[in-house]
């Protein structure tokens, strides 16, 4: 096994006063899928904003390195053309922009920092298009606002559509199955599976087991008060189904 | 020491002087003295006036300026930022028409089309409009042109006339050496089922201060289809202050689109009247201010008859100091049954210093009826911000994107494609990285 993809040391992260992530160490692979479960408040989204860079949170310790780098160190923006993606627990919609507009925005300011030239609208449009089928998405919405309208489960699948467009080496969901029927999750796991490959590394954050069954993780880890708790394979993920946060944690004591 | 009164005083000599040089016919005459009269028993507003309350006039009542006369010399050229390709063009200067000026297009055979000043020259006179809807009782700054108007432009859109083109009025401060003030007064008058669409430019070619009085009357007749502009960008040293008085026949259909982007005190007041059933109108407000600039909006919309419909969105960007006020009125009378009114104010303060008030009003005295009001200030969404910086984008461009994003339902809404994009362009050029966003267009 190579270098890590993602290494996180001792990481303690705050809101105004309140510390949420209280060290929490983590090490993922390239190739690897993970999931990170966890009761509500036990710190999922903040460890999810934290890697995304989301000006919200304060990082008091620990560190981050990914593909070696200080991650903490990057901008939010330098970090999403580094290769890291944060698929929105809530997606912002943002009238007044296009879908294709933001997205191609998206896309050349990755290029342009990884030294490729940009795209052209053709290129794009070529692009996006067999992608755009695979989520279930109509072209037409690359005309209308960036999310703007979109019901519950149109977000969701409009976050994994761009991270297929835009191809990270890292993937952080965040609780993308939460409000989604069975149909749309089923979707949106088929879309995050075509995205499995030895080159990437994708972090599930899920409140539920049930996303598990349809992307099935490599390593399962708990988190509880700001640490991980227990980690171990797919089956603490069953575990958890059947004996409660509160069972395995106290297993995991 | 020139004090208040002392510029009041001024004015009044020099309306004598100027109705010696140019009364016009008796009763064009007749209407600028009483002009001068009801600005002389009303006086400058101060802030003690309800609508004046957040507008300090004093710039222009402690300093003299003086009427502004032709300024010859000014190249077609220098005008081609300006103009709107493929739209008829009249040219004024400091309120004076210059037809040296004018468009490579000409006036379309079936309108009428020039100076006022001509007009009102001709027997079948303008005499039951001009000066019958802009309120010069109620208004100092709108008595204060009907005193001094020396031109402006006279539209006569026949009954059922199509009009193509788009008719652009091109409203040009020339700064002499000293303050320079000009009353452009324009009347426009759509014809039963015609429709037409006309664009108001005011811009400033900088220097000294300058002071715009403008006061357009427009008569929307019956089932007529009226798109009306009036873009601002006058020079940092302007002081504008604007009156557009709508009258709405039956079933006319019009939209207003007001962008304010110039100028240290712009004030425009918008008065709509329904006065027969069934119209709807649509005024559509953009207004973008930064350093110490000073923009005012005033609107009035006068529902008195049944089935009529009024639809208000304006929005503000306010940046450095400056200052905005959106003041907005919507009386719907005892007898507008089925009357639909809606009014709403939004603006984004991108500094601390920056300040908006906003004031919308409904006045509502029959019960069946639709009217809703919303206003709101705040700041750029920084989760929005940082959804688009977590893609790529760089904070700046991504910020820019947010506040151009703010005003582009509104400029969707133009229908006239060239007016849309300069609009555009001027809002994008406010803006830090702009380059990038052109495409957002």
């Amino acid at each position: 096994m190579g270098a890590p993809m993602l290494e996180i040391r001792g990481l303690r992260a705050k809101v105004g006063d309140l510390e949420i992530l209280r060290g929490v160490d983590l090490t993922l692979h390239a190739g690897e899928v993970h999931a990170i479960m966890g009761p509500n408040g036990s710190g999922k989204s903040t460890l999810a904003g934290v890697l995304a860079g989301r000006p919200t949170y304060e990082v008091t310790g620990g560190s981050v390195r990914y593909e070696g780098k200080d991650l903490l160190a990057m901008r939010p923006e330098v970090r999403a053309r580094e290769g890291v993606f944060l698929a929105f627990q809530y997606p912002v919609e943002i009238p007044g922009v296009s879908n294709a507009y933001f997205l191609k925005s998206a896309v050349n300011s990755i290029r342009r920092h990884r030294g490729e030239p940009e795209l052209d609208s053709a290129d794009f449009v070529g692009l996006v298009a067999e992608k755009m089928k695979v989520l279930g998405l109509d072209e037409a919405v690359m005309k209308r606002g960036v999310n703007e309208g979109f019901s519950g489960g149109e977000k969701k699948r409009n976050e994994i559509f761009q991270m297929a467009v835009l191809e990270p080496r890292l993937a952080v969901l965040d609780e993308t199955d939460s409000g989604l029927d069975i149909d749309a999750l089923r979707v949106v796991a088929a879309g995050v599976n075509a995205m499995r490959s030895p080159q990437r590394t994708i972090l599930v954050i899920t409140h539920y087991q049930r996303l598990l069954t349809y992307i099935v993780p490599d390593r399962v880890h708990v988190l509880s008060a700001g640490r991980i708790v227990r980690s171990g394979d797919k089956g603490l993920a069953l575990e958890l189904e059947q004996k409660g946060y509160a069972g395995v944690e106290a297993a995991g004591a | 020491m020139a004090g208040p009164v002392d510029v009041k005083q001024a004015y009044l000599a020099d309306h004598a002087a100027f109705l010696r040089e140019d009364g016009g016919p008796g009763w064009v005459r007749a209407l600028r003295e009483e002009g001068i009269r009801r600005f002389t028993a009303r006086g400058f507003p101060t802030l003690k006036d309800e609508d004046w309350k957040y507008t300090n006039v004093s710039a222009l009542t402690q300093q003299g300026f003086r009427r502004s006369g032709r300024v010859a010399g000014i190249p077609r050229a220098a005008l081609a930022p300006y103009s709107f390709p493929g739209a008829v063009e009249l040219v004024f200067v400091n309120g004076h028409l210059e037809p040296g000026l004018a468009s490579p297009h000409p006036v379309p055979e079936d309108i009428e089309l020039g100076s006022l000043a001509a007009a009102v020259e001709d027997p079948l006179s303008l005499q039951a409009e001009l000066g019958a809807h802009a309120p010069s009782d109620r208004h100092p700054f709108v008595a204060l042109n009907t005193a001094f108007w020396t031109d402006g432009a006279c539209l006569r859109v026949p009954e059922e006339t199509v009009v193509e083109r788009p008719l652009h009025l091109l409203f040009v401060s020339a700064p002499g050496g000293e303050p320079t003030v000009s009353h452009p007064r324009n009347l426009l008058l759509f014809g039963r089922q015609s429709q037409a669409t006309v664009i108001e430019s005011y811009l400033g070619l900088g220097g000294d201060p300058t002071f715009t009085n403008a006061v357009t009357e427009m008569v929307v007749g019956e089932g007529a289809v009226v798109e009306h502009y009036k873009v601002q960008r006058e020079a940092e040293r302007a002081y504008h202050l604007g009156t557009t008085q709508v009258v709405l026949r039956r079933d006319a259909q019009v939209t207003d689109h007001s962008v304010s982007l110039g100028g240290a005190l712009v004030r425009n007041d918008l008065n709509a009247a329904f006065t027969q059933p069934g119209g709807a109108l649509t005024m559509n407000g953009i207004f973008s201010a930064a350093g110490t600039q000073f923009v005012d909006n005033h609107t009035k919309v006068d529902h008195a008859h049944p089935q009529t419909t009024s639809a208000q969105l304006y929005k503000g960007v306010l940046d450095g100091r400056s200052r905005a006020v959106f003041h907005g009125n919507v009386l719907v009378r005892a007898g507008a049954a089925k009357a639909n009114a809606r009014q709403t104010n939004r603006n984004i303060l991108l500094s601390e210093e920056a300040r908006v008030d906003s004031i919308p009003g409904l006045e509502i005295h029959h019960n069946d009826v639709k009217c809703a009001h919303g206003s709101s200030i705040g700041r750029l969404d920084e989760q929005s911000v940082f959804y688009l910086r977590s893609r790529g984008i760089d904070e700046v461009t991504a910020r820019s994107l947010l506040v151009f994003a703010f005003t582009t339902e509104l400029l969707s809404a133009m229908r006239v494609e060239s007016v849309r994009e300069r609009v555009a362009g001027l809002l994008l050029e406010r803006l830090p990285n702009a380059g990038a966003l052109r495409e957002a267009l």
